[in-house]
């Protein structure tokens, strides 16, 4: 097992989510977070003139996924969270699983997720 | 004279119109500044309207509008409120009670000193705010509103314009904001351009209008009567407010994009801006006067902002002071007999009455800012002006209230 973390932008939340869903991963935790990468700050507008925002809001998303899924997976992020810009489309980090258990039942492993 | 009934309610309601505007400016203020500020910056304008009241019962109005010592400053004989009841006054607002007028004077007396509060926010202690909040009121706005407002008053003889407030609360204020702030000295960070990014600009949005809504008695309401003057007023505030709102967000779209929080400041300019003038132009004269004030406003605020050198940091001195400068000028300029027969401007052929305007302005400007460099001087000595370091890096809601705004880490 594998858990994919994806910081990827804000709008393209709904397109990731879907793909995700379209490799039958519908379990997933999103959070609001902030940071910043080679896109650095984020210019902003005051009562006059602009200022810079140092950290972006950024959407993280986690899932974990089969060892054999990986692969797959990723490229479904990364195709459905490109934009075409020139920075700020986000990372995905690739994480071992030591284990996981359902709540509810108690079952273990790759059934868990 | 005895009580009109129609008279006394519409002041009534202005007063409590202008009571709202205090809250509102609370709101206006606290969304623009960072998240760990939010409630002290709330708390400054709400405590004025504590302290204010009190104070105000008991020596201020009659330091205001007590029988006149020499045109400088009114006399004690209605010290906590002694002779001021149901009955008429015989020289303010001679067909509503004196108490009455007394509590409409007591609204603008707070919002004045919450006015100032906006410069110093995010690092100024509490208590010492406090402290020189009852000197400001006592040795500034008092002696100033007795000149403008008070029977015998010298600058009322002189001849000099205020409807409703734009030297004594406006031009007052915005000055003492800058003086304040040269003594107390800038936010950490400020110099660096650390980013100080608005918490809530929805609640910014609220506070304007919000002021906006309150204006409508602080300008139609300083007519005092409820009839003709009170409409013109209320009409010419409105058109100034809009125009300057417009204006300001068109200035923001020429740069970049028509800013919300630059729309919400063009309002607020343009009602400052209106206050001298709106019982004494005609309402069509509120574009020009709203315009003109955001053009100067934004200006200023662009050539601080560029210029980092003062940390004036919600632009008091900008807003107010440059708006209320402007519209006592502007009321030189478009008053008119036809609107109200005491006062003509230069569009009237008097000349004269922008220069008087000027020497106002001037006045204000110099006792202002004297005496509130020296009060600021004054309490940073005794009281200490300034937070510890870290408690401004920890922020002021916690470490002056021991409170957070927005509390709770589950829904």
């Amino acid at each position: 097992m594998k858990k994919i973390e994806a910081i990827i932008r804000e709008e393209k939340l709904d397109a990731v989510k879907v793909a995700l869903e379209n490799l039958s991963y519908f379990g997933m935790t999103v959070s609001e977070v902030s940071g910043r990468g080679r896109q650095k700050g984020l210019t902003l507008q005051w009562r006059v003139g602009e200022y810079c925002v140092d950290f972006l809001p950024k959407i993280k998303i986690e899932v974990v996924v089969l060892d054999e899924d990986v692969s797959g997976v990723i490229n479904a992020i990364t195709t459905n969270a490109r934009t075409g810009e020139e920075r700020g489309d986000g990372k995905i980090f690739i994480i071992p699983v030591e284990g996981a258990v359902r709540v509810r039942t108690g079952e273990i492993g790759e059934n868990a997720i | 004279m005895s009580i009109d009934t129609g008279d006394t309610a519409w002041l009534l309601v202005s007063t409590a119109l202008v009571m709202l505007m205090t809250p509102a400016l609370a709101f206006f203020y606290g969304g623009m500044v960072r998240r760990k500020n939010v409630l002290s910056t709330v708390m400054m304008s709400f405590s004025a309207l504590a302290l204010v009241s009190i104070l105000w019962i008991l020596y201020g109005y009659s330091l205001s509008f007590g029988p006149d010592k020499g045109g400088i400053v009114g006399g004690l004989d209605w010290i906590g409120l002694m002779g001021v009841g149901q009955e008429p006054s015989s020289v303010y607002a001679t067909t509503v009670p004196h108490l009455a007028f007394m509590m409409f004077q007591a609204t603008f007396a707070i919002i004045t000193v919450a006015l100032i509060t906006g410069a110093v926010v995010e690092r100024i202690k509490f208590g010492a705010l406090l402290t020189f909040g009852a000197l400001w009121l006592t040795l500034v706005y008092c002696p100033v509103a007795h000149w403008v407002w008070g029977s015998g008053g010298w600058l009322a003889n002189y001849g000099a314009l205020d409807f409703a407030g734009g030297t004594v609360v406006h031009v007052n204020a915005g000055i003492s904001a800058l003086a304040l702030v040269l003594v107390l000295g800038p936010r950490r960070g400020f110099k660096e351009r650390v980013p100080m990014e608005p918490n809530n600009i929805p609640m910014v949005v609220l506070g304007a209008a919000l002021l906006w809504f309150g204006w409508f008695g602080f300008n139609a309401g300083s007519a005092l009567t409820a009839g003709g003057l009170a409409s013109n007023a209320f009409v010419a505030t409105n058109t100034a407010a809009a125009s300057a709102a417009f204006t300001w967000m068109i200035l923001g779209w020429i740069n970049r994009r028509p800013s919300v929080l630059g729309a919400a400041t063009g309002a607020v300019v343009g009602l400052v801006a209106i206050t001298p003038a709106a019982g004494f132009v005609q309402p069509w004269a509120g574009i020009p006067i709203g315009a003109i004030a955001s053009v100067l406003s934004y200006y200023v605020m662009t050539w601080r902002n560029r210029a980092n050198k003062i940390d004036e940091s919600l632009d008091v001195f900008a807003c107010h002071g440059i708006g209320g400068i402007w519209g006592a000028l502007a009321t030189g300029i478009f008053a008119t007999a036809a609107v109200n027969s005491g006062g003509s401007g230069l569009i009237d052929g008097n000349g004269k009455q922008v220069l008087i305007q000027l020497a106002a302005i001037a006045v204000t400007i110099v006792f202002s800012f004297s005496i509130t460099w020296f009060l600021a001087k004054l309490v940073d000595v005794t009281v200490g002006l300034r937070v510890a370091p870290e408690e401004e890096t920890v922020g002021l809601d916690i470490s002056q209230h021991g409170e957070r705004a927005y509390g709770g880490l589950l829904r």
